[in-house]
């Protein structure tokens, strides 16, 4: 008896944290595209003139400047991933509230273009700059890397080591040659990237970059270098653009649709199996809190058939209750006392309700894809919704089973 | 299961003309697997002078009202296209409001199928695996992943014919729908498996036709307030729900509806007939004495 008013504790403590997650504003509820309005871009990157061995280098670049890019539109929490496998390399870029959709996107889809400026009539040490464009851009420079200084003071320091074509070996010792001790600006889509100062001329066709970099400040550096030095097109091949006003009136409608489909769901439960039906019903909220609290936990990405697999989880969470019900009426039936049909009900409820679960399990998890198997599903409309499942069916097994028990143990046993 | 003939003809009611639907019409299938673009716009214009006006500019694959939002299905449009149609559009009605704007690259289209059917598969795959694991005999996996595909083609039956009448079309969320579906129906299957297994266990010396009724029996009332409880909530979205999800709820309506038939009256049956069969050709026919 001691036991189970402890586990009535825990549950009560565990629905208290979820109430406080639920309304502390520092987890706000994550909602996608569908729902607060904005733009989902997949686009393709056309690999055709970059060496196999280079092209995972090259999407990163690629995704470097797109996100360079979404910043300069100031737009809140953008969304860049790539994805390759076999020979698509893709990225998908999604951009919440942006006004002025057709700016954006056309800014997105342009070839990064690296130039290399040059700073001819500032004396060394000015505090003003006018770069003038030399002629050398990212079709000259091969390849950037991150290396490790080799000799000096600096020994074991990252820096960025540029490579030239030959055309580019030949441009660069030019312009090093008549820029010594003057800055050689570095610029990316017309943003300044780096102004190194030159030391002395370089003919051989190979640079370093060194500076007082952390490593991950070079690695950046080198992938913006090489957004230049290996360009890749990039194409649109899907494009959902959906306005807020939308997003916001179907939540608005579902989340009226699910309060009256619950309520009747609780109802319904009341008018079958009486007071277990309403000891259900609270398993029920507590179902409803936890898993809201969830989903701002993880946090899950709310979409629109997000919402529907939400409230498809309600219909099943109070289908291990029906089992349960069910199996105590027939214990009930074959005249066993209340306390023993009781657990002989939810022992045997368990078998059904363990198997059947399973099956949901599995199919939810074929539909999340995580492993990331490019065979597989990898929408992200399709995960959302298997994933609130796979939340749901998990958190039903808790409630309808181990919180219904619970209360029935300690409320209607007694009554017997 | 005396009527099992009746319960196999009752699903052929529904799956025969779904067929012929598939075969004589095919699916309607969205932009998600065709490729092309979408565009959902506010406007105040009427729906023949407006076709006739966007069949100016391009080819229209669909025009759809719904109360002052139009539905425009065309080619694949870029985003500069889109601009330039919704300009063409607001000189002669006046303003335009861009609801929704998608454009789908048909190579994109062929991959959803093919992933959508290796999914299916594979969830159909495991959990085959999975329930003929638990109950320790392939025909319960078997006959489990047969009353999905039953659901299965109902659905696509449905949406077929509703492709036709309705102008609904089968989306990435319908497929969604699908495996959902499926997932329901093996649940509603093992429970009533579940109980076949349990009740051999307490009663050995029942045949497998009466233990095989005794659970049936036994499942049907929960297997039914179950699935209303499902139906409520899937009613109320429906109804009151957005438009976006409609057909989508609709999907999942008609699966609950057919799964939950199949796990008791096309999953049961077909153990029973699977049973029939092998005890046929499993007794000794010709024996010396």
């Amino acid at each position: 008896m001691k036991k189970l008013w402890w586990r009535l504790w825990f549950i009560l403590a565990l629905t208290a944290v979820a109430i406080a997650v639920n309304l502390i504003p520092q987890y706000p509820l994550k909602t996608g595209l569908d729902l607060q309005g904005g733009t989902h871009l997949l686009l393709q990157a056309d690999m055709g003139n970059i060496d196999p061995n280079d092209r995972t280098t090259a999407l990163e670049s690629v995704k470097q400047v797109i996100t360079r890019r979404v910043d300069l539109y100031g737009v809140s929490e953008p969304m860049i991933q790539t994805s390759n496998f076999q020979d698509d390399y893709r990225l998908i870029v999604e951009l919440s509230g942006v006004k002025d959709v057709s700016e954006a996107i056309s800014l997105i889809g342009q070839t990064a273009q690296l130039d290399f400026r040059e700073d001819l009539e500032a004396t060394p040490g000015a505090e003003t700059f006018r770069f003038l464009p030399t002629g050398l851009t990212g079709k000259d420079l091969k390849k950037a890397t991150v290396t490790f200084s080799q000799g000096g003071n600096n020994t074991g320091q990252p820096e960025v080591s540029l490579e030239f074509t030959t055309e580019g070996a030949k441009k660069f010792g030019e312009i090093t040659q008549r820029n010594v001790g003057r800055q050689l600006a570095i610029f990316l889509d017309n943003q300044p990237v780096t102004t190194p100062v030159v030391s002395e001329a370089i003919l051989s066709g190979t640079a370093q970059i060194s500076g007082n970099f952390t490593t991950k400040a070079a690695t950046d550096l080198s992938i913006q270098l090489n957004a230049g030095a290996l360009p890749v097109p990039i194409k649109i091949i899907e494009q959902k653009n959906i306005s807020a006003t939308l997003g916001s009136d179907s939540v608005r409608k579902s989340v009226i649709a699910g309060s009256i489909g619950l309520g009747l769901v609780a109802l319904f439960m009341i008018l079958l199996y009486g007071v277990n039906g309403f000891l259900a019903d609270v398993a029920l909220v507590i179902y409803g809190l936890i898993t809201l609290a969830i989903y701002k936990l993880i946090p899950v990405t709310l979409t629109l058939p997000g919402i529907a697999g939400f409230i498809l989880t309600i219909g099943m969470a109070v289908d291990s209750n029906i089992l349960i019900f069910e199996r105590l009426k027939e214990e009930l039936r074959a005249g066993r006392p209340f306390s023993i049909a009781l657990e002989l009900a939810f022992g045997r409820a368990w078998d059904s309700i363990k198997d059947a679960n399973v099956a949901t399990i599995i199919t939810s998890l074929v539909l999340i894809n995580p492993l990331n198997f490019n065979f597989l599903n990898t929408s992200g409309l399709v995960r959302g919704f298997a994933l609130t499942l796979l939340i749901g069916v998990i958190i039903s097994l808790f409630t309808g089973i181990i919180v219904t028990r619970t209360l029935m143990r300690l409320f209607l046993v007694k009554k017997v | 299961m005396k009527y099992k003939l009746l319960y196999f003809l009752f699903s052929l009611l529904f799956i025969l003309p779904g067929i012929y639907f598939l075969l004589r019409f095919g699916l309607s299938l969205s932009v998600d697997f065709t490729g092309g673009s979408l565009v959902e716009f506010q406007v105040n214009a009427s729906l023949v002078e407006l076709r006739q006006l966007l069949e100016v500019q391009v080819p229209v694959a669909g025009l759809q009202q719904s109360n002052d939002s139009f539905v425009l299905r065309t080619k694949e449009l870029s985003q500069a296209e889109n601009q330039a149609l919704q300009v063409e559009i607001s000189s002669r009605f006046g303003q335009v409001q861009e609801k929704r704007f998608e454009t789908i690259g048909p190579t994109l289209g062929k991959e959803l199928i093919k992933k959508t059917l290796v999914g299916i598969l594979l969830a159909a795959g495991f959990i085959l695996s999975y329930v003929a694991y638990r109950f320790h005999d392939k025909k319960y996996g078997v006959c489990a992943v047969l009353a999905m595909l039953h659901d299965s083609l109902i659905m696509l039956g449905v949406f077929s014919f509703l492709g036709v009448y309705f102008q609904v079309e089968v989306d990435a969320l319908f497929v969604t729908a699908m495996l959902t579906i499926l997932s329901f129906s093996v649940h509603d299957t093992i429970v009533v498996y579940d109980r076949i297994r349990e009740s051999g266990k307490l009663f050995p010396k029942l045949s497998f036709v009466e233990l095989v009724n005794k659970a049936v029996t036994e499942t049907l009332g929960r297997s039914l307030n179950n699935s209303l409880t499902i139906i409520f909530m899937l009613l109320a979205l429906y109804l009151l729900g957005g438009d976006t999800t409609k057909w989508f709820v609709f999907a999942l309506l008609i699966g609950t509806a057919s799964g939950t038939y199949s796990s008791t009256f096309t999953a049961v049956p077909l153990l029973v007939l699977w049973e029939d069969f092998s005890h046929h050709f499993s007794h000794p026919r010709g024996v010396i004495e």
